[in-house]
């Protein structure tokens, strides 16, 4: 098919970067230092904290909303993590994830509001969260690195790319599953647009919206493995390091953590959304 | 001042609505407009006025446009023709304060399956409409006591809608719509979804709240037993257009059409037809102006075997069998006082006819329907019973 000459795109991607990072390039340092001081700063406080408080303070929470079998698992899991010296990647790593599902939500929510609102919205976000799902990460974490540099940042905006879709499709699902007769019932009453959201849909979607946050807190513990390649710390930085030496052992140590922060992180939210009125 | 007036009211689904408006007043079919414009016609045409105070009962299968008509009374239908007064007013050009200020303050409207909010207590649920009218907290709780004592469920307040059974769950609705205190309640088949027992239970308690309360309720329903139980007025609809509107009576004994006839076909009519629509005129001998031989007279040529006794003024005195008569005559009696019969079975005018029949059996005797100034209305002989549990068109 030679009579359609070859298309470009490469070279357009490659001068829109050049283009973004020279004219934009004080914006994106001003944010990449926001961002960058607000998961350290974060990382900070969560080491700071003694281990054996840390690990009180989550029995504590797990029991409360879970019970007390997933709270004994805590308490050995977190043990077994501070056996293996790996307390502090391990913070790091909960932080970056705690920011990361932040700004998720922060941003993922009112999207996925307006996807359910706005049929225009949803035909617009729809394709762009295919591509951010689809789209295998290293081809986006390179040109993050062009604009945050090596580190916490563009790790952080990988992991956003990664893991909001599911808090933008879930909320969106959530929402236009409200029964229509709750939906009338709101319009009968004579509620406000505002009034509807926050007093019928947000609570009626909760289960669906926390089912999303959920996601995008697994999500971003899968990421964090990968963004450790540009330069984030933490139990990926661990791995990372393990697998350049060869070194199986620890590799596995360090996934053993994550998947014990994996599975306290997700029984906790998962018991937000399901948790039944008493 | 008619509560809701529906004049000539049309409604088009579709993005011509135009098109089959001039269809309709063509005379086109519902079915050939869909076919020719794709527009559907959810409603056409239909002209209705419910008093204040009334329960108007809008009977009619899905499909048959009772839901959509309901929906335009409070705007979430916006009809494409005609127009709606509401409390005098017309609602068809209000604006979005005019039409949020109309559902928040004077229609309140109860659901199928309850629509109640999973996430809030029966309290909460009851509250949701106050907080819309921005009742403040500390006045809303009396508010929502109230109405729940209404309906029988103060003890309850703090438990969640999944915890109550589906008519303790339709009661919170209906409590939710009288704590906004709105003279209309709009209830879209509200005991639909319920067992026939509990059913029937809801029904004679939103007749004994609505002798208390006056609201003026519009109600719809495919039950025609429950049409016939509760409405002061019906509405039959087929196919968008009102079929027949009339009192329960009417719509029983004089079907407009044979679509209503089919329907009224299969009817517990015991339940629905009182003592007044099948009743029979008394015959009488006044006393005293006339004595034991025109009684005897009256009976032979009419082939009865006994005869009622009324005043001058119609009250009942008794009830004269032909032996009596005969006795009186031959002891030359002419007051019956000691022969006739005192203790006539009487019924209301308004009883219905299952709560008459026990006695019917019974008593060897016609039964008197009598009004309220004990005067004499009407007799109910077995045949005339019968022919009305049947279904006879006209009873003479």
């Amino acid at each position: 098919m030679d009579f359609i000459p070859r298309i470009p795109i490469n070279i357009w991607t490659n001068r829109a970067i050049e283009y973004l990072q020279v004219q934009w390039a004080s914006s994106f340092d001003q944010f990449s230092s926001f961002l960058k001081s607000m998961i350290e700063g974060l990382q900070d406080g969560l080491i700071m904290i003694p281990p054996a408080l840390f690990i009180l303070i989550v029995a504590v929470i797990a029991w409360y909303l879970v019970n007390k079998k997933i709270a004994l698992f805590s308490v050995v899991g977190l043990l077994l993590i501070e056996n293996m010296g790996l307390w502090i990647p391990t913070m790091e790593t909960l932080a970056m994830v705690i920011g990361a599902v932040f700004w998720c939500i922060v941003l993922g929510l009112p999207l996925g509001i307006l996807a359910a609102k706005s049929s225009t919205a949803h035909r617009i976000i729809t394709p762009i969260l295919d591509f951010m799902q689809t789209l295998p990460a290293f081809v986006y974490l390179l040109p993050a690195v062009t604009f945050f540099h090596l580190g916490v940042v563009p790790a952080i905006i990988a992991t956003l790319i990664f893991a909001m879709p599911p808090v933008i499709r879930l909320t969106d699902l959530g929402i236009k599953s409200v029964p229509t007769e709750l939906e009338e019932l709101g319009k009968s009453f004579g509620s406000t647009f505002w009034q509807m959201l926050i007093k019928i849909e947000l609570p009626v979607a909760r289960p669906t919206i926390m089912a999303g946050i959920n996601q995008c807190i697994m999500l971003s513990l899968s990421m964090v493995v990968i963004a450790a390649m540009i330069g984030a710390k933490g139990l990926g930085g661990e791995v990372w390091r393990a697998i350049q030496r060869l070194d199986s052992g620890n590799g596995f140590e360090a996934g053993l953590a994550l998947v014990i922060i994996a599975i306290v992180l997700d029984r906790i939210t998962q018991s937000f959304g399901s948790k039944e009125y008493k | 001042m008619n509560a809701v007036e529906i004049r000539n009211l049309t409604m088009i689904y579709g993005n011509n609505p135009e098109l089959a408006l001039s269809m309709i007043n063509k005379g086109y079919d519902n079915d050939t407009i869909r076919k020719k414009t794709r527009q559907v016609v959810g409603i056409r045409n239909v002209s209705l006025t419910v008093e204040p105070g009334e329960i108007f009962v809008i009977m009619g299968l899905s499909g048959s446009g009772k839901s959509t008509l309901l929906r335009c009374l409070n705007a979430l239908n916006r009809p494409s023709s005609g127009d709606i007064l509401i409390e005098g007013q017309s609602i068809m050009n209000l604006n979005k304060k005019g039409i949020t200020d109309l559902r928040r303050n004077k229609i309140a409207m109860i659901f199928q399956n309850f629509a109640l909010l999973p996430h809030r207590t029966v309290a909460g649920n009851v509250a949701y409409g106050l907080e819309i009218q921005g009742v403040p907290a500390p006045k809303r709780i009396d508010l929502i006591q109230n109405a729940l004592a209404m309906v029988g469920l103060e003890e309850w307040s703090n438990s969640y809608p999944h915890q109550l059974s589906g008519g303790m769950q339709q009661r919170v609705g209906i409590a939710r719509a009288l704590a906004t205190d709105a003279d209309i309640l709009l209830m879209d088949e509200p005991f639909s979804a319920l067992d026939p027992l509990i059913r029937q239970e809801m029904q004679d308690e939103l007749i004994a709240l609505q002798q208390k309360l006056h609201k003026t309720v519009i109600f719809i329903t495919h039950d025609l037993d429950e049409a016939l139980k509760i409405g002061d007025h019906i509405a039959l609809m087929k196919d968008g257009e009102i079929v027949q509107l009339g009192d329960p009576e009417e719509i029983l004994l004089n079907p407009a059409t044979d679509y209503v006839a089919r329907f009224v076909e299969n009817v517990d009519r015991s339940k629905a037809l009182s003592a007044a629509a099948v009743m029979v005129r008394a015959h009488t001998i006044t006393y005293p102006r006339e004595g034991p031989m025109v009684a005897l007279h009256r009976m032979k040529s009419l082939g009865i075997s006994g005869i009622f006794v009324v005043d001058r003024s119609q009250h009942l005195l008794g009830y004269l069998s032909a032996e009596d008569a005969d006795q009186l005559i031959r002891q030359y009696e002419r007051d019956p006082g000691e022969y006739m019969q005192k203790d006539v079975p009487t019924v209301s005018p308004d009883t219905l006819l299952c709560d008459l029949l026990n006695t019917m059996a019974r008593t060897p005797i016609p039964i008197a329907v009598v009004d309220d100034n004990g005067q004499l209305q009407g007799t109910l002989v077995r045949g005339s019973v019968i022919a009305g549990l049947a279904g006879e068109r006209r009873v003479s």
